[in-house]
């Protein structure tokens, strides 16, 4: 089997991609604009009603703003890989998604590149508002900085493989609408984003329960302990495991002859 | 193996489709469908909307292939071939599927990574098919500020990039004007006399047809007629190829 085909499937299709975003400023801004909005007026205003104490992997007692940092990359990437399985439904509507799967490669292969390339713009999205908050004064350790890209690929393949599982799902643009509010909001709020598990846990038990269940939990734990130089066993087992299982589950849901495209049939006449 | 391999190379038809059933919800949409396409052959698949064109296309691209039946693209085998069959098709989709924000040059660029070409062949191979279509000029223009039937002739330069033996188009006249509709269909016929390109043709509109094409009348799932389009009149006693055809569609249960 030659290589050279294969990689040069996936440099276009994450060149293709890349250029996409290019052409997008707006919403590049969007991605931007949106953490930054939680962390510079929602952070600022819950600094003082929620004091994090002394949790890991943070060595002393912390500000509210840099607690949520880490949820905030998590919804950078939980965003995008939800926003590019939106494109994947709008793509398979305009047909591009249909240039996609006409190539000869194997479709799991063509998923696997579009993932990585929908996780690796929101890398650069990532980054950028790390960099903006670095400026604002939340500073994590340079090599946290590194660490941090791993932890970024499984994430961005953990909500990408979810994205695209739910777009061979959904048939239609509207019904996606009804995802964003049914999977993003629940996801990102029952989660250890904005607060920590054990301040949850004096609130209510069973939210704190269901957050301790959300893959998203572990996965922020996962940019939160890398960020600081640290490997959280469990919560990288976990993410690792959720997202090799998603993916699994959307190629599948691919699959020309098993997946949903079969039993929809071929729309149209 | 070797034997095999020639046989498949030269001599195998294009498009070779046996026994092609497909059912959606417990209804049929193909019924035994069978036909082959030889190399260089243009033929026009005629159906009117919801006689399960669009259908057929999805299945020989294997966009899903829940199917009963055979398909196979210069001899290969689409289920169990699939790499080999696919590298062999081009489509041009009923809807526009280039990139509107991306470049001409760009669009073609991605479908040549998409068959594993580098970017050197694929910049070569992209500029030769623009130069066929008369759009060499425009090759760094963005996709939007194109015309439709400009775009279409991106369209057919991109399902010809890889050199495939079947080129499959859907409708691709759909939203032309005159002018342009004639000049694909044009050049459409020029491919298969100057490349031997296999050009299955599906369209709904009769005066797409010339008289010297061979014609697949599809209705319901059913093929009803499969002869040149000059031959269809006389044989059902008519005076046109219209009215062939609607004599055709207008049968009860198509498929006696």
């Amino acid at each position: 089997m030659r290589v050279m085909p294969w990689l040069n499937c996936l440099r276009g299709v994450v060149g293709r991609e890349l250029l996409r975003f290019l052409h997008q400023r707006s919403r590049f801004l969007a991605a931007l604009v949106r953490p930054l909005v939680w962390l510079f007026v929602f952070a600022t205003g819950f600094r003082m009603a929620l004091g994090v104490a002394m949790t890991e992997p943070y060595q002393t007692y912390i500000l509210y703003e840099v607690y949520i940092v880490p949820g905030l990359v998590g919804m950078i990437q939980l965003f995008n890989g939800m926003q590019s399985s939106l494109s994947m439904v709008y793509d398979r509507e305009m047909g591009s998604m249909r240039v996609l799967l006409v190539s000869p490669f194997p479709r799991w292969y063509l998923l696997v590149c579009k993932l990585l390339a929908s996780t690796l713009v929101s890398v650069v999205q990532v980054y950028v508002f790390l960099a903006i908050a670095w400026a604002y004064g939340i500073q994590a350790p340079l090599m946290g900085y590194l660490y941090l890209l791993p932890a970024l690929l499984v994430t961005g393949f953990m909500v990408g493989a979810l994205g695209l599982l739910l777009s061979s799902f959904i048939r239609q643009l509207e019904n996606f609408a009804g995802v964003m509010n049914f999977v993003i909001f629940p996801m990102f709020f029952l989660s250890s984003a904005l607060y920590p598990l054990w301040r949850i846990r004096e609130g209510s038990y069973l939210v704190y329960q269901i957050a301790a269940l959300n893959p998203f939990t572990h996965a922020v734990e996962m940019i939160r302990f890398a960020m600081y130089e640290r490997f959280n066993v469990e919560a990288v087992t976990i993410s690792v495991a959720v997202a090799a299982l998603l993916l699994a589950l959307a190629i599948l849901g691919y699959n020309p002859s098993r997946g949903m495209l079969a039993r929809k049939g071929a729309g149209g006449d | 193996m070797s034997e095999e391999t020639a046989v498949r190379g030269e001599t195998a038809p294009a498009l070779e489709v046996a026994g092609l059933s497909f059912a959606y919800n417990g209804k049929p949409v193909l019924d035994a469908l069978s036909v082959a396409i030889a190399a260089g052959e243009f033929v026009v698949l005629l159906g009117p909307n919801g006689a399960g064109k669009t259908t057929l296309f999805s299945l020989i691209t294997r966009l899903h292939d829940r199917r009963q039946g055979e398909i196979r693209i210069g001899g290969f085998d689409m289920r169990r071939q699939a790499v080999q069959a696919q590298a062999r098709i081009g489509v041009v989709f009923q809807q526009p599927t280039l990139d509107p924000d991306l470049s001409v040059a760009q669009n073609l660029a991605y479908h040549g990574a998409l068959h594993g070409m580098g970017r050197r062949e694929a910049r070569s191979r992209a500029e030769a098919q623009l130069e066929r279509v008369g759009l060499a000029a425009q090759r760094r223009t963005r996709v939007r500020r194109l015309s439709g039937g400009q775009r279409r002739r991106v369209e057919i330069a991109r399902g010809l990039m890889h050199s495939p033996r079947l080129l499959l188009l859907d409708e691709p006249t759909v939203g032309l004007d005159i002018a342009s509709r004639r000049e694909l269909v044009e050049h459409a016929h020029r491919l298969c006399a100057e490349e031997g390109v296999a050009v299955l043709w599906a369209t709904h509109l009769i005066d797409e047809v010339r008289p010297s094409d061979r014609v697949l009348v599809l209705h319901r799932g059913c093929l009803l007629a499969d002869e040149r389009a000059e031959a269809l009149p006389t044989r059902l006693g008519v005076d046109s190829l219209g009215e062939a055809f609607d004599r055709l569609v207008d049968g009860e249960s198509p498929c006696e």
